[in-house]
């Protein structure tokens, strides 16, 4: 059961907003019963033990004793000098988010194709309140049993909104930037994003998740997707936050028929991250590609819990997770495959992989088959352990130093599965960030 | 309302007189004590066995333990709730009287079975549970395998013998590898256990045959909680049959035994199971919950805990056979065919926890769901940080049969230490057209290929199997699945 | 009376007619061979002729030694007598060739009231035809067509159908996708096993496999019907004018 302490400080936030009528969106009875909802099943749930099964690996008591503070609106443009951007200063699509709030200044929205919209929750409640009550919550639906997806149906206060129109291409990827910055206390936020594709229409987005300053963050994101028959969604996300960080994503996402969506996570950074990503295929000859790496050191933890839905016959999936840890860092990766009655001719594949570099390293794996037609070609994999000696043995004594050989082999490993990106330039700069990490002093 | 409180103040005082009876009179001419649960049913048992009080100590300490926990819910089993005050708990052993006098008064469809498995008369005699005296001189059987083995010093008793006769070994290794308050059925099963077998191998000596429940001639009755303990001392090696081929009715819905194995240095267990209790009929009405917690511990460097099981009866499996290696070198496997059609439903598997360095293990799972059944494959491998250069190999196939049944993958891995490798695989299928077509275009019945296409997919685990028991196992296979095509 | 009579046959797949009225008879002790362009129906007659799902028949007869066998299961069919080299293989993990073997050979027995065969004499057997046929013994302890070559999986169906003895064989595309020598280990295989109790039907795309298996009788088989019929000579005229002709036979 959940203990009232720890529920505490959210209920009080969600009262303190609530009775000052802060929350955008106030007037809009779906939306007002959407935030009820939350909050209640969340006082029900409470946050999550590792009683939960799905919590099994990862603990949140260090974010229950830390006291965080709603991130309030409106703070100082901060500089993004510091922040490399996945696509190049100049060119493409851009939208930053401080602190779950749009920074229009930062953003550059000004050479989106007609038909495709890009904009933030706050400024779409205004202009398009049709588009939210269409989707949100509603692409959710069905996850009764999740609680922080309820904490940020109560909480959330601004994200993303992309909108794209049927049979229009977006060529360019679309950047998103999510700025973490505190600098004194602890601050906590609860991002809702929405990305709608309709039929035939494509685009591919990254997320890029930062930290400036050194406080505590918390940011508990939930995005809902859907993309519709024969659109293509490419989606990908750096999570490179700052070791002081918590980050808990939860992700919805519907695929029609014929349609592609083609998802890529990479975590190097935060304390506590976690990745929920659930994908439904809903229509026939749908396809997914669900893929990740992880790299974390010192007492850093990542956890990424998937859960990809077969709903009809002839969808397909791929998954591939591969990590390295070092120092005291630990994984997680529990992915389920789940065929529905009468899903037949599934063809669903997935693999975990993961390398220990250090003796505290720590990873748990928990690759799940749930099956319930007999005409599939289902399959899972999981390896763990060290580097392949003998390789390391011959790149030495070809004269390449230990720290190098290390390196080389590491990166060769998560090469395997970042070559699974399909846009180019974004393959070439997710594998910077892993050489960049790997070059950094080990502990 | 006078008349039914009159009744009622006489129940009370027939139940207060009763309890009074078992608690106290010794001689008394009872052999099945009334439905329910509680200390004095306990003590009872106890007393019935001429158990010592430790003993009698050991099961109040679980009993009262067992009253601090709930039910476990489990994910994926459904199970009715079992009304543990509506149970016999101790049960004499029948008399001739009770038994059948010969073949013709068995049910004929237990018969026919048995005819299918290919097993001699004698033996389909007593399996029916016909008086064994008037078949064959089972006395005489069991004293030549006894003698055989007391020459090597190999005690295999009952556990209720044990507790008589070698009340030091007992006390020693009961509980040790699943102690008390394990879980809601051990801890059940350490109150109330009626009997199971007891093994002892000294050290050095191999025993020279299987070992086997069904050549105990006090095998049976050993009721619904049967309690196991194995142990192989230094240098030993044993190989332990348990159950048999044949269908096996029972009486008691709720099975929940406890199997404990004590590998000490370079020592070997092995341990086979063929688990066909009455799986309920084609509707899923009736038969039997198997709920066992079977753990065995590697103790000794360089020791081997081996595990295999065919499990084709029962209505709801729940099983996970378990090595833990604390020796170092130690290895564990475990080799599973789990068949489950109609309305049966299976949480099977295996947890091998790494404690020593380079120990092994090897984990071979194979699942067949067919009808309207569901099964799980439920495992954990857990590397600790001491298991340097710990090795497993898990591989898990499923097939289905038909559109309506489920089979369900869960493997935990849990690895913290870096020169462990853990390797899992697993795969779902079906049973092809293209190889039902070649079987028959080959002069195979529909049914014979599906067994024979299912007995193929099976055979890493059937080849683990000792001879007699594999070929029958293999029959096995085909006929669980009658009925699953066409 | 003949070995096989096939009379006016027609069969289609999901309502598509692939067999269009279809004749043919095979006397005991001939080879027969069928030839015809990609998408003739060879395969299918092939198919239809075992009992293979998914095939209606919508009219005619089969009769094999004067029954007609359109109503009867598969094994039936096999129990009758009638055997069917596969052109692909199928592969069945975990069950050695032997054991397969013994399963057909006691089923087709049992189907007979015969008793079943003694195992070790069977073994003994196997090993002997192994030998005569010129097949490594390894393969009895393989897996059947388990990892197997595209020669050794056609090998092992020749090893099958001597094994079995059937009265009638049924050899589609036994050439397709061997080398030469391969070819020729196959069709000795074959040609050791005609005897005048034992008729072949041997369906192929190339004249090249009749070089070895030399028919009785050639039929060019066109848009599911015989179009022509001859003797070994047609099989080579075949291989000098194409298809081509013929096709236009038919269509006309």
């Amino acid at each position: 059961m959940a203990s009232e302490s720890a529920l505490e400080p959210f209920t009080e936030q969600y009262e303190a907003l609530t009775g000052a009528g802060t929350l955008p969106g106030d007037a809009l009875p779906w939306l007002k019963r959407l935030r009820e909802e939350g909050i209640q099943r969340f006082g029900e749930l409470g946050i999550p033990t590792p009683k939960v099964e799905v919590w099994k690996y990862t603990n949140l008591r260090a974010l229950e004793r830390t006291a965080f503070q709603p991130a309030a609106g409106g703070t100082a443009t901060p500089s993004l000098d510091t922040v490399p951007s996945l696509i190049g200063e100049q060119a493409g699509h851009r939208i930053v988010f401080v602190n779950g709030r749009l920074h229009a200044d930062l953003s550059r929205l000004d050479r989106l194709p007609d038909g495709a919209r890009l904009t933030s929750f706050a400024k779409a409640l205004d202009e398009d309140p049709g588009l939210l009550s269409d989707h949100v919550g509603r692409i959710a639906e069905g996850h009764d049993d999740q609680a922080m997806y309820h904490l940020n149906s109560a909480l959330m206060q601004d994200g993303l909104v992309l909108h794209v129109r049927g049979g229009v291409k977006v060529e360019e990827p679309i950047e998103v930037v999510s700025v973490a910055a505190a600098d004194g206390e602890p601050l906590s936020w609860h991002p809702r994003h929405l990305i709608v594709l309709d039929p035939d229409s494509e685009a591919t987005l990254v997320e890029n998740h930062v930290s400036l300053g050194g406080g505590a963050t918390f940011a508990n994101a939930v995005t809902e997707i859907t993309v519709g028959a024969g659109a293509r969604l490419h989606h990908y996300k750096l999570q490179d936050e700052a070791t002081t960080a918590f980050h808990i994503h939860t992700l919805h996402g519907r695929v029609g028929e014929n349609a592609f969506y083609d998802g890529f996570g990479l975590t190097v950074g935060g304390k506590l991250t976690r990745n929920d990503l659930h994908l439904r295929l809903e229509g026939s000859f749908s396809d997914a590609r669900l893929n990740g790496a992880y790299l974390q050191r010192g007492k850093q933890h990542c956890d990424n819990t998937t859960l990809i839905e077969h709903c009809v016959p002839d969808t397909t999936c791929r998954e591939v997770y591969k990590g390295a840890l070092e120092g005291k860092g630990r994984a997680v990766f529990q992915g389920k495959l789940h065929v529905h009655p009468d899903a037949q001719r599934t063809d669903g594949h997935q693999l975990s992989q993961a390398l220990l570099l250090s003796e505290e390293a720590e990873i748990d794996a928990k690759p799940e088959l749930e099956i319930y037609a007999d005409d599939v070609k289902c399959s899972h994999g999981s390896t763990a352990g060290e580097l392949e000696k003998t390789a390391l043995f011959y790149l030495r004594s070809r004269g390449i130093p230990y720290p190098v050989a290390r390196r080389i082999m590491v990166e060769s490993f998560l090469g395997g599965v970042v070559e699974e990106i399909t846009t180019e330039s974004l393959r070439t700069a997710f594998m910077e960030r892993i050489t960049n990490w790997l070059s950094q002093a080990s502990d | 309302m006078a008349g039914a409180s009159a009744e009622t103040v006489e129940q009370v005082q027939e139940v207060t007189s009763q309890k009074y009876k078992y608690g106290f009179v010794t001689d008394i001419d009872m052999e099945r004590p009334p439905k329910g649960l509680n200390e004095d049913i306990i003590r009872f048992i106890s007393m019935k066995k001429n158990e010592p009080e430790w003993m009698l100590e050991w099961r109040l300490k679980a009993y009262r333990h067992w009253l601090t926990m709930t039910h476990p819910s489990w994910q994926k089993v459904k199970v009715p709730e079992i009304d543990f005050q509506d149970a016999y708990y101790y049960a004499a052993p029948k008399s001739d009287e009770d038994r059948p006098k010969s073949l013709d008064e068995v049910d004929p469809k237990l018969l026919e079975t048995y005819e299918k498995l290919g097993i001699p008369l004698k033996e389909q005699e007593a399996l029916a549970g016909v008086a064994v005296d008037a078949v064959f001189d089972s006395v005489s059987v069991a004293t030549t395998y006894k003698k055989k083995l007391e020459e090597k010093g190999i005690i295999f008793c009952s556990i209720s013998e044990a507790v008589q006769n070698h009340p030091e070994l007992v006390r020693e290794y009961l509980g040790s590898v699943v102690p008390y308050s394990d879980n809601f059925f051990a801890t059940l099963n350490s109150a109330v256990f009626t009997d199971g077998s007891f093994v002892y191998v000294p050290k050095g000596v191999r025993c020279p045959m299987e070992l086997s429940t069904y050549f105990r001639i006090n095998a049976e009755n050993t009721g619904q909680f049967e309690r196991t303990l194995i142990i192989a001392e230094e240098g030993s090696y044993v190989s332990y049959l348990e159950g048999c081929t044949a269908p096996q009715r029972d009486e008691n819905q709720l099975h929940a035994a406890v199997v404990e194995l004590v590998a000490l240095d370079d020592a070997e267990i092995k341990y086979s199971t063929v688990q066909n209790w009455y799986p309920g009929d084609e509707e899923g009405v009736g038969g039997i919950y198997n709920f066992v917690t079977k753990r065995g511990a590697c103790r000794g460097d360089n020791s081997k805990i081996s595990w295999t099981q065919v499990e084709t009866g029962s209505a709801i499996t729940w099983k996970y056979p378990s090595c833990i290696l604390q020796g170092d070198n130690s290895v564990g496997e475990f080799y599973s065919i789990a068949i489950t059609n109609n309305y049966q439903q299976a949480d099977t598997g295996t947890k091998m926890i790494h404690l020593g360095k380079n120990t092994r293990s090897r984990i071979i799972s194979k699942g067949i769901s067919a009808g309207h059944a569901d099964q799980t494959y439920r495992g954990l491998v857990r590397v600790s940080p001491k298991a340097e250069n710990a090795r497993n190999f898990t591989q898990c196939d499923s097939l289905l049969i038909g559109e309506t049944c489920g089979a369900h993958t869960v493997p935990y891995i849990e690895s913290r230490n870096r020169s462990a490798k853990v390797e899992h695989e697993a795969t779902t299928s079906k049973i092809s057209e293209d190889q039902l077509f070649y079987c028959r275009q080959r002069g195979l019945s529909e049914e014979d290929a599906v067994a024979l296409v299912v007995n193929g997919f099976c055979r890493e685990v059937l080849q683990q199997l000792p001879m007699e028991f594999a070929v029958e196992a293999q029959k096995l296979v085909g006929i669980s699945l009658e009925g699953s095509v066409g | 009376m003949s070995m096989l009579e096939i009379k006016n046959l027609r069969a289609e797949i999901e309502g598509q007619e692939i067999l269009k009225g279809l004749n043919l008879s095979i006397g005991p002790g001939e080879v027969h061979a069928i030839m015809g362009p990609n998408g003739s129906g060879k395969s299918t007659l092939a198919h239809v002729l075992t009992g293979r799902e998914g095939y209606e028949v919508t009219g005619g007869e089969v009769l094999f030694q004067g029954r007609n066998v359109l109503e009867m299961e598969p094994e039936e069919r096999a129990a009758l007598g009638m055997f069917l080299a596969f052109q692909y293989p199928v592969e069945i993990p975990g069950v050695t060739m032997t054991t397969f073997l013994k399963e057909a050979v006691n089923s087709i027995r049992k189907a007979r009231g015969e008793k079943e065969i003694d195992a070790l004499q069977f073994t003994k057997e196997l090993r002997e035809r192994c030998k005569l046929l010129n097949i490594s013994q390894d393969m009895l302890r393989r897996s059947v067509n388990t990892g197997f070559s595209g020669g050794e999986k056609k090998r092992a169906e020749v090893l099958q159908m001597a094994a079995l003895e059937p009265k009638l064989a049924i050899l589609d595309e036994t050439d397709s996708g061997l080398d030469i020598d391969a070819l020729k280990t196959v069709s000795d295989g074959v040609n050791r096993l005609r005897s005048p109790e034992r008729s072949m039907l041997v369906i192929t795309h190339y004249q090249r496999l009749l070089n070895y298996i030399v028919p009785d009788r050639v039929h060019v088989m066109v848009r599911g019907q015989i179009v022509k019929s001859g003797d070994k000579n047609l099989a080579l005229q075949l291989e000098e004018q194409g298809y081509a002709e013929f096709a236009e036979e038919a269509a006309a």
